[in-house]
């Protein structure tokens, strides 16, 4: 088995107060992982550290192999960010936000149009591609983010909260576009408020206080907990683990 | 270096499609320069001086009549009360009174030591200083053409000349001054905000994803205000001297080589600030407290360094502006060489060191 991400008891503080604290789990190459919790639960420390955005306290971790601690470099080539912010710059255009970070990828010129009109048309974003940023509603600007951390072909994509403030038509469709992505054989981290979401996902960790709670695929931890459905075993699991503090 | 090329290449869109920076970049520069150029003239002129013509001779009209036609002494208002020279001052109606005793033409003639009596109101300092320096002027001009070539008469002459800026123009002194102020607040300002909002959008932790290092974010995005700043400091030098008349005496190269040394300070200051804030807004005030305010009052600028009290007198050292100042200064109005500000050069150069040294190490540790 091969691992894209693996942590073991993976820690972080920030002065007394611990954000993450000993969370320990495996992602498998090409699959989509749900890294769910409630606000403050700690997912954004812990996809930053493994970002090499920030480093951690104590614990092991690797992503795509390269160890967190010491090959942060390495991992920022073979890894895609987008976060819960639209993090492009507003005031460009989509098409010289793609093109400055593909420089930034040191992407040649010749290949990077070539890559930049596949994206357009996988990610169905052509038609305002050459408009700016600012000037587009979120749905489309996420879409555009999406392409931007797509450009370098990475085999990971880390995904924070990617469709917060979106209407479920485009939610709906940018999950479609991450099907065809796994499908393709990249894996996908991914945090998200949308229990529907979850259900997409074939694992996923529940994180409360800097922990992780729970861990598996969804079917079978609302079978495993006597619940309903994924929302109530989220209620649930949290509101216990609220009980054990 | 490709890097560092396309993040300046993004950064220099971001300039020109943000027409408020534009407008701190350019226009302020422009303005900031007329501003000072006219409204806020430190020439002081139209003295109103009474004079006291005890000689009244044609010797002592004529000194009289020259002090009148200088363009910076005015007849008061009322003719003076001869009899009680005191209260000229105190009534106001003269700030100064030029006293011509007896003999003047006698002693002129006979070329004998004489003394001329000015006094002046000391109320307003400036005005006091420029009064007797202008009566100086004045009179040793005038002795020179009554007195054959070479001849002086010692103890004539209440002062020394005034050297230098000998028409006491203040645009000799504000346009080195505003290029060290603009410098300063384009590079630091600027670069503060570029990257704090850089932070603010997100756009900075997204950039750190990929595999680019803090050095060559920052590097990349400085380049643009290294070249702003030295096309503003050009703008503001070429208006100086040909639309108000300020001399440029030496070295253009030494000059550029000292301004992108003290841009380079000034960046340091701005990415400095930059670690220490997340928004523009903070970034903005933060940068004009540190930079803008301390380069106009502390270095030298406006009030002198040694009539300042002790403690700021040392806050002044820390200041790039005291130092680049005396350098343009120098370079400009005096022709100085590296022979005579050498101590200014070293100091600017040691505290760039530092300035970036800090600035570099502060930042690659907030965001590596």
């Amino acid at each position: 088995m091969e691992y894209a991400v693996t942590i073991d008891k993976l820690s972080k503080d920030f002065g007394r107060f611990r954000a993450v604290d000993e969370i320990s789990l495996t992602v498998q190459k090409g699959e989509i992982f749900g890294f769910l919790g409630a606000n403050g639960a700690g997912k954004t420390t812990a996809i930053r550290m493994l970002c090499g955005l920030l480093l951690p306290t104590s614990g092991l971790g690797t992503v795509n192999g390269f160890d967190i601690f010491k090959e942060s470099e390495k991992i920022k080539k073979s890894i895609g960010y987008m976060s819960q912010k639209f993090s492009l710059y507003s005031d460009l255009t989509g098409r010289e936000n793609l093109e400055f970070y593909g420089s930034i990828y040191h992407i040649p010129n010749g290949r990077l149009k070539e890559r930049i009109a596949e994206l357009a048309r996988n990610l169905d974003i052509e038609e305002f591609i050459d408009r700016k940023a600012e000037s587009l509603p979120t749905g489309w600007r996420q879409r555009l983010a999406l392409a931007a951390s797509l450009l370098h072909r990475p085999p990971i994509l880390f995904l924070d909260e990617p469709t917060g403030g979106v209407d479920p038509v485009f939610r709906r469709r940018f999950w479609e576009i991450l099907y065809r992505l796994a499908d393709e054989g990249v894996t996908l981290f991914v945090t998200t408020h949308y229990m529907d979401e979850a259900e997409f996902c074939r694992r996923i960790s529940i994180m409360h206080r800097g922990r992780i709670v729970e861990i598996g695929n969804p079917q079978e931890l609302i079978k495993k907990h006597h619940q309903p459905d994924l929302q109530e075993l989220f209620i649930n699991l949290i509101s216990k683990s609220e009980q054990n503090v | 270096m490709y890097k560092i090329k396309h993040i300046a290449i993004k950064e220099v869109r971001h300039i020109l499609r943000d027409p408020r920076s534009l407008i701190i970049a350019v226009l302020m520069p422009i303005l900031m320069t007329l501003l000072y150029g006219y409204a806020i003239n430190l020439d002081i002129k139209n003295i109103r001086l009474a004079v006291l013509d005890y000689d009244q001779t044609l010797e002592s009209r004529e000194l009289t009549g020259r002090f009148y036609n200088s363009g910076y002494f005015l007849k008061p208002l009322q003719a003076p009360d001869l009899n009680d020279p005191e209260n000229i001052l105190k009534s106001g109606r003269a700030s100064a009174i030029l006293v011509i005793k007896q003999g003047f033409s006698n002693d002129l003639t006979l070329q004998r030591q004489y003394q001329l009596g000015l006094t002046v109101d000391g109320a307003d300092a400036n005005t006091a200083s420029a009064a007797s320096s202008y009566a100086n002027i004045i009179f040793s001009q005038f002795l020179k053409d009554h007195l054959p070539p070479g001849f002086t008469i010692p103890g004539a002459v209440i002062s020394a000349q005034v050297l230098y800026n000998p028409d006491l123009k203040s645009s000799h002194f504000f346009v080195p001054g505003l290029i060290a102020v603009i410098l300063m607040m384009i590079s630091a300002l600027l670069t503060s905000i570029t990257i704090a909002r850089e932070k603010e959008t997100g756009t900075m932790e997204q950039l750190l994803t990929a595999p680019v290092t803090p050095r060559q974010i920052i590097i990349g995005k400085v380049i643009p205000y290294i070249g702003l700043a030295l096309i503003d400091g050009v703008l503001i030098l070429i208006f100086g001297v040909f639309h108000f008349g300020v001399p440029f005496v030496g070295s253009i190269l030494l000059l550029l080589l000292f301004g992108f040394i003290y841009i380079t300070a000034a960046l340091s200051i701005g990415i400095l600030i930059s670690t220490l804030v997340n928004t523009q807004q903070l970034a903005m005030s933060f940068a004009q407290l540190v930079t803008v305010l301390p380069s106009v009052m502390l270095s030298g600028y406006i009030f002198e360094i040694k009539n300042m009290p002790i403690v700021l007198q040392y806050v002044t050292r820390i200041v790039p502006a005291r130092y680049f100042l005396v350098i343009i200064r120098g370079i400009m109005l005096k022709g100085s060489g590296l022979s005579v500000l050498w101590v200014e050069a070293t100091f600017l150069v040691l505290l760039t060191l530092i300035l970036l040294t800090i600035a570099t190490k502060r930042f690659q540790l907030k965001m590596g």
